[in-house]
């Protein structure tokens, strides 16, 4: 009998363990820009584990280094110093052909101005990432459609993005980070241009999210929004600060 | 995907209908250019070897070196004469041989005065000329021995442009002084020198002009089982001897009509080869144009490759993105250009129809000129793109998300 609970508590445990596999992990990282003859450390230093489906916030002042660490986690830039694991590997020693398959299908951006293609109707927008993992045309209409609807866009498919209003247009924005069902989502600043309703919403987006078992990544220096997040990481001149 | 790129490149072009427009602008007149000049020399071309093949390849015309512009005049010495003739008549291998005399002269009809090329022959040769230039005798006759103050004339005295009317049988023209009666008019023959002449017996035109005797040009027909060539060479050598003169330096010209095709083709060819020349260099100002355009729009949109590339692009996927655009910048300019061109052309060939008179400047409706053209332009938009896609491809995400 003493056996068998043992046995319940350990598969319990190595569940858990299962549930709780680290996704991202930072090791004495050090991001450095030289300008002119100044030598500007913004990442100084940073030890960071992110486990899969954590809703982590990471805030400071402007200047503290949040977008660079967000560009480090992303793979949109090499860090000077230090190790970045992605779902165990070491993004820092890939090319970059191999960082954008990574961005591709296992992260979803989220920037602060959107940054969608003018040109493109929000379906159009929403398939573009698809485009490059080669989905076949159908299976990509279906699947950004799919999004949209559920995001609440239904009715503007066709439309776009200079038709929008900015929290339409950040609510396509997250349609497409969703595109490839990404594990991670980065996002920066995602509620900067918005009202603090539409900010809300958004911020109650990304919970539910986490609760799907994605793991989402949110800078910010609204408080208000970073008080969603399950785990919240001050930044200060390029490190951590409790 | 690339099917993918292909729309997505369109929809970038429209995004700048203006810009697009005028980079393709230097593209589509190259082009233009290019096609209409090709196009016409083709057709020249094409209708000149017709007029050959007419004549046929059994052909070998002898003539004075040095003869310019027909019916100029030559030094005696240079001329071939009556013995010339009857020598060559002997040769074996030589079929027949006729004698031309061809003058330009003073003509007058009514009261108009005009340039009628006079072509004198002997009225017994008459029947076997005309087989052998490929064209008849429309209305009334054709000369007969006796003939002596009557004319046949070529198409165009009588339904061309020549005289404000035309010359029909029973009138009279004057040549050089002397009245003529026409007695026949010839068809056309596409050629407007043919379709000017005026011919008349040899004996009489050497009387009006105060020739004594002068053979411009020996037409020979070569007999069956002979070639052409060597016989021709027979006759130059034989000729040479006859005259006393030395190989290399003769006083006349022995060709074939091959040797005279080939001659015209080299010509062609050069004139063909100035004028690609010439369009090719407009084709690659307008390159330059698109590579102009391509550097542009690359920067306009560094953000948006960042966030491109940011979403899964890789950097040959945004290469190849941009070697599409600038590719079909070409293409369509292309395109255009090649519709403008055949345009031009069809346009060239209808003033040169009905307003001087020839229908040799005809427009050849080659595909192969239009395929390669639109081949040719899609190339040079690609290629002037290479840079541009290089750059655009190498930019860092971070650096260009930074980009404002």
């Amino acid at each position: 009998m003493i056996k068998n609970k043992e046995k319940i508590i350990q598969e319990k445990t190595k569940k858990e363990m299962k549930e709780k596999e680290e996704i991202i992990r930072l090791t004495k990282v050090y991001k450095y820009f030289t300008v002119g003859d100044e030598k500007i450390k913004a990442v100084d230093g940073v030890d960071v584990l992110i486990r899969k489906g954590d809703f982590v916030a990471i805030v400071g002042p402007s200047g503290s280094g949040k977008s660079t660490m967000m560009n480090l986690v992303g793979a949109l830039d090499f860090a000077t110093q230090g190790d970045i694991f992605l779902d165990n590997i070491n993004i820092e020693h890939l090319h970059e052909s191999d960082l954008a398959q990574i961005r591709g299908r296992k992260i979803g951006f989220i920037f602060q101005n959107f940054n969608l293609i003018p040109t493109l109707t929000a379906l159009e927008n929403v398939m573009l990432p698809m485009i490059f993992q080669r989905i076949p045309y159908e299976k990509r209409v279906k699947k950004a459609k799919e999004l949209l609807i559920k995001i609440g866009l239904g009715h503007r498919l066709n439309h776009l993005p200079k038709q929008m209003s900015g929290g339409e247009r950040q609510r396509v924005a997250v349609s497409r980070a969703l595109a490839n069902n990404p594990e991670v989502i980065l996002a920066d600043e995602p509620t900067g241009n918005l009202d603090s309703k539409r900010g809300q919403e958004i911020a109650k987006m990304f919970e539910d999210l986490s609760k799907e078992g994605k793991t989402i990544i949110l800078v910010t220096h609204d408080i208000d929004i970073a008080k969603h997040a399950d785990k919240i990481y001050k930044l200060r001149d390029g490190q951590i600060v409790d | 995907m690339l099917r993918d790129f292909f729309v997505l490149g369109l929809n970038n072009l429209k995004r700048r209908k203006l810009r697009s427009w005028l980079t393709m602008l230097g593209i589509f007149i190259g082009i233009a250019a290019v096609v209409s000049l090709i196009s016409l020399g083709q057709g020249l071309q094409e209708t000149i070897e017709e007029q050959f093949e007419m004549l046929g390849s059994d052909k070998i015309v002898v003539q004075p070196k040095g003869m310019g512009a027909p019916g100029s005049a030559v030094s005696d010495q240079l001329i071939l004469k009556q013995k010339d003739l009857e020598f060559i008549e002997n040769i074996r291998g030589v079929e027949w041989a006729i004698g031309y005399l061809v003058k330009t002269g003073q003509a007058k009809f009514k009261d108009e005065a005009g340039i009628g090329f006079g072509i004198g022959l002997n009225p017994e040769d008459w029947d076997l000329s005309l087989t052998m230039q490929g064209f008849d005798v429309i209305e009334g006759r054709g000369l007969k021995k006796g003939d002596k103050f009557k004319v046949v004339v070529g198409y165009n005295h009588a339904f061309g442009d020549i005289w404000k009317r035309g010359i029909r049988v029973g009138e009279t023209i004057e040549i050089e002084g002397q009245d003529f009666k026409v007695i026949g008019v010839l068809e056309t023959t596409g050629n407007p020198y043919d379709d000017g002449s005026l011919y008349v017996t040899k004996e009489v035109l050497a009387e009006i002009l105060n020739v004594e005797d002068e053979e411009s040009q020996i037409l020979v027909k070569v007999a069956k089982g002979f070639e052409p060539s060597d016989l021709a060479e027979t006759i130059k050598r034989k000729l040479r001897k006859f005259r006393g003169e030395k190989e290399d330096q003769e006083t006349f010209t022995i060709q074939t009509s091959e040797q005279l095709l080939n001659t015209f083709q080299n010509i062609f060819g050069v004139v063909q080869g100035v004028l690609v020349g010439i369009a090719a260099i407009s084709l690659l100002v307008g390159g330059i144009g698109i590579m102009n355009t391509m550097y542009t729009s690359v920067i306009e949109r560094t953000k948006e490759i960042g966030t491109m590339k940011a979403i899964g692009a890789k950097n040959s996927h945004i290469l190849l993105l941009f070697l599409i655009e600038s590719g079909l910048l070409g293409l369509v300019g292309g395109l255009i250009g090649v519709g403008i061109g055949i345009g031009l052309a069809k346009g060239a060939e209808s003033i040169a129809k009905i307003y001087l008179g020839t229908p040799l400047l005809q427009a050849s409706m080659n595909p192969l000129i239009m395929f390669g053209a639109l081949a040719f332009s899609f190339i040079i938009g690609t290629l002037s793109g290479i840079l541009p896609a290089l750059q655009a491809s190498k930019l860092k995400p971070a650096d260009a998300l930074r980009y404002e």
